[in-house]
């Protein structure tokens, strides 16, 4: 079993479905990013998505490009980024990680060589948002061959053919979306994915993490009632730092009183 | 699976989030079908005809060719309706909308010259523009801001990143991932996800094809080299289309020399890129060593792009065309004796092809050639840019430097 598996099993059997917080790595900066990653995992964080900051996130809204740009002004490089995972996978060697990357960042570096240094730090799984199924050939099988998995994108305008693919090559998790546009708290989760669920199921694709548009705990609740295996919640989480983020201690606190509310809104409830 | 190639040698795909390909899929399948529909063809036909004023005359220079042995043709897009060869393909793309049911227009646009392109044709047709454009260039082309706004469509001024047209591709193509059921996205070069390269190409390629007509009827012979700027690339590859497989002739695309390749800033991608992932399609593209995209500089809001269409890479890359920098100071003087020597005000974009033309017959004077240069589109809009540049060289020129 992978690390996703393994959580996956340990949420069921006590009755959860998994919370998963997303940040961008090195926003603000380096320090402050790592310190508030920890709260997270502290206050319950169950995985970890989080992004390498680009200069060109087209997948994403515009609180999650501040804070991309930010991390490019503090001089946040994609090796910082990699360490800072090493550092976090050290202290916490059960924590399903997954990266958020644009492709062009992981061309630039050759696919293979860029799959390896995610290995070495203890990367789980690598999405890269503007690689769809179609193209994701050359991506997946450097991928494979140096021991990382990658997750695919499930938009609600998704067809058959693709879900086959998705069931086949996804690995560790499916990132459900809510809906249709970019990734922002501004436009709440849409429409109901208890259809696409159940035929990602039967397809025995990776269990799906509902994303785009989650900030809130009662929609943790909605989005285990649809079937879902858990939430990714990143916009609302950065805005959260984005408050106040010279005060250290105080965006700490906050993020832990944020993730602890989505985590106790996580139990299922027997229906 | 793509029914068309969506590659040209190693560049090309389609590099969107998941939730855009069923949009391009319905897009593919539109195009093929309406280019094997002859009403929807005719009506393309009849609109670049008694709409936008096609076909555009073949100019022999008069003047500027003198003390040379060479010949030196201008085809006339600067003449079709809007003032630039982008009229073409927003016809047909727009008439591609309607037939898929679309309702809205997205568009994104640097110089202004598409999005002009664009709320004229969606005025026409019916169709609702919005316009995302760099905050930059929204003030350095005020007067297609203007025009735009005149025509009906919604200018969206885009301030992230560089706050150029790289930040409106971006943008526009997040607007279109949550409004594509009712929205076409009209892309406005030959770059991006296919099918657009393929699909611009096909609606600019009449550029190359009258003018291989016209040069025959008019010379007797094809010509020695055919000349176009390259931003994205729709004017250049709607230019040599039609002379790709006469391989006498040699195909030549001038890119924004900026303030010189060594500088560091220009948009010369296919001289100073490396192959790279942005907009959508594999490309050559301008980067930094970690793959951080990188800000482009042109004078000409329409050459300043970090990347480049996909075709143009794989030409260069297959040695059928080259491609040569020509700078923002070198373009103006271009652009100025144009004006001077045969009373022709040409965009900014397409006096970087001219300023080339001329050094090239200058080089040697007594070698005899034929060249043909796609004047892609008027200059009207850059007079207060072209201005403003030309006094600062004047006051910087002075003795005691540039004045405060």
């Amino acid at each position: 079993m992978n690390r996703y598996e393994r959580m996956f099993a340990g949420l069921t059997t006590a009755g959860r479905v998994a919370f998963v917080p997303f940040t961008v790595l090195g926003f603000p900066d380096l320090v402050r990013s790592e310190a508030w990653i920890e709260a997270m995992i502290a206050s319950g964080a169950d995985a970890l998505e989080l992004g390498i900051p680009f200069s060109d996130p087209l997948a994403d809204g515009p609180t999650i490009q501040r804070a991309m740009a930010a991390a490019l002004d503090a001089g946040v490089s994609p090796d910082d980024c990699l360490r800072l995972v090493d550092r976090i996978r050290q202290r916490h060697p059960e924590l399903p990680i997954g990266l958020l990357m644009y492709a062009n960042l992981v061309w630039a570096r050759g696919p293979a060589r860029f799959f390896s240094a995610c290995a070495a730090s203890g990367v789980d799984s690598v999405l890269i948002a503007d690689v769809p199924l179609d193209e994701s050939d050359e991506f997946l099988h450097q991928a494979r061959s140096a021991g990382v998995g990658q997750v695919f994108l499930c938009p609600p305008n998704i067809d058959e053919r693709r879900m086959k693919l998705l069931a086949e090559r996804g690995f560790g998790y499916t990132y459900l979306l809510s809906r249709a546009g970019v990734t922002g708290s501004e436009v709440a989760a849409g429409s109901p994915v208890a259809a696409i669920v159940a035929r990602l199921r039967e397809l025995g694709a990776p269990p799906p993490l509902l994303g785009f548009g989650i900030s809130r705990p009662e929609q943790v609740a909605a989005a285990a009632k649809e079937g879902a295996a858990g939430v990714i919640c990143g916009s609302k989480v950065i805005e959260l730092m984005l408050a106040e983020p010279n005060d250290l201690e105080a965006v700490s606190s906050r993020l832990g009183t944020f993730v602890r509310s989505m985590v106790s809104a996580s139990k299922f409830s027997p229906s | 699976m793509t029914r068309l190639p969506a590659y040209f040698g190693n560049y090309g795909g389609r590099f969107v989030p998941e939730i855009l390909i069923p949009a391009l899929e319905q897009l593919e399948t539109a195009f093929i079908e309406a280019q094997a529909d002859p009403a929807f063809r005719s009506e393309f036909q009849r609109l670049l005809e008694e709409y936008a004023g096609r076909p555009t005359p073949l100019t022999e220079c008069r003047n500027l060719a003198r003390g040379t042995a060479s010949r030196l043709f201008l085809k006339r897009e600067d003449l079709l309706h809007g003032g630039a060869h982008k009229t073409n393909q927003v016809l047909g793309q727009g008439l591609l909308a309607k037939r898929m049911g679309k309702t809205e227009v997205i568009a994104e646009t640097g110089a202004g010259q598409h999005g002009v392109a664009c709320a004229l044709a969606c005025a026409l047709l019916g169709l609702k523009c919005r316009v995302y454009m760099g905050a930059k260039d929204v003030e350095r082309q005020s007067p297609n801001v203007f025009r735009m706004k005149l025509l009906g469509a919604t200018v969206i001024p885009v301030s992230s990143g560089s706050a150029t047209l790289k930040d409106a591709c971006n943008e526009a193509l997040r607007d279109w991932s949550a409004s594509y059921e009712r929205a076409h996205y009209l892309l406005g070069t030959a770059a991006g996800p296919h099918p657009y390269p393929t699909l611009v190409k096909e609606f600019q390629r009449m550029i190359g094809d009258e003018s291989r007509r016209q040069i025959l009827a008019r010379t007797g012979s094809l010509p020695d080299a055919v000349i176009a700027c390259v931003g994205g690339g729709s004017n250049a590859i709607g230019m040599f289309t039609a002379f790709v497989a006469d391989a006498n002739v040699e195909l030549v695309g001038v890119e924004a020399g900026g303030l010189g390749l060594d500088s560091g800033k220009h948009g010369a991608t296919l001289q100073a890129g490396r192959p790279g992932i942005f907009f959508g399609m594999k490309s050559r593209l301008m980067q930094d060593g970690a793959g951080q995209v990188e800000e482009s500089h042109s004078l000409s809001a329409g050459l300043d792009f970090p990347s480049v269409g996909p075709e143009h890479a794989y030409l260069q890359d297959i040695g059928r065309a080259h491609y040569v920098p020509i700078t923002d100071e070198v373009a103006v003087a271009g652009l100025a004796e144009l004006a001077r020597s045969e009373g022709i005000i040409a965009a900014l974009e397409s006096a970087h092809a001219v300023a080339y033309a001329l050094e090239r017959m200058r080089r040697d004077p007594s070698r005899s050639e034929m060249l043909l240069v796609n004047l892609s589109g008027r200059g009207d809009k850059d007079i207060f840019t072209v201005d403003g540049y030309l006094r600062e060289q004047q006051a910087s020129q002075e003795p005691g430097g540039p004045r405060p």
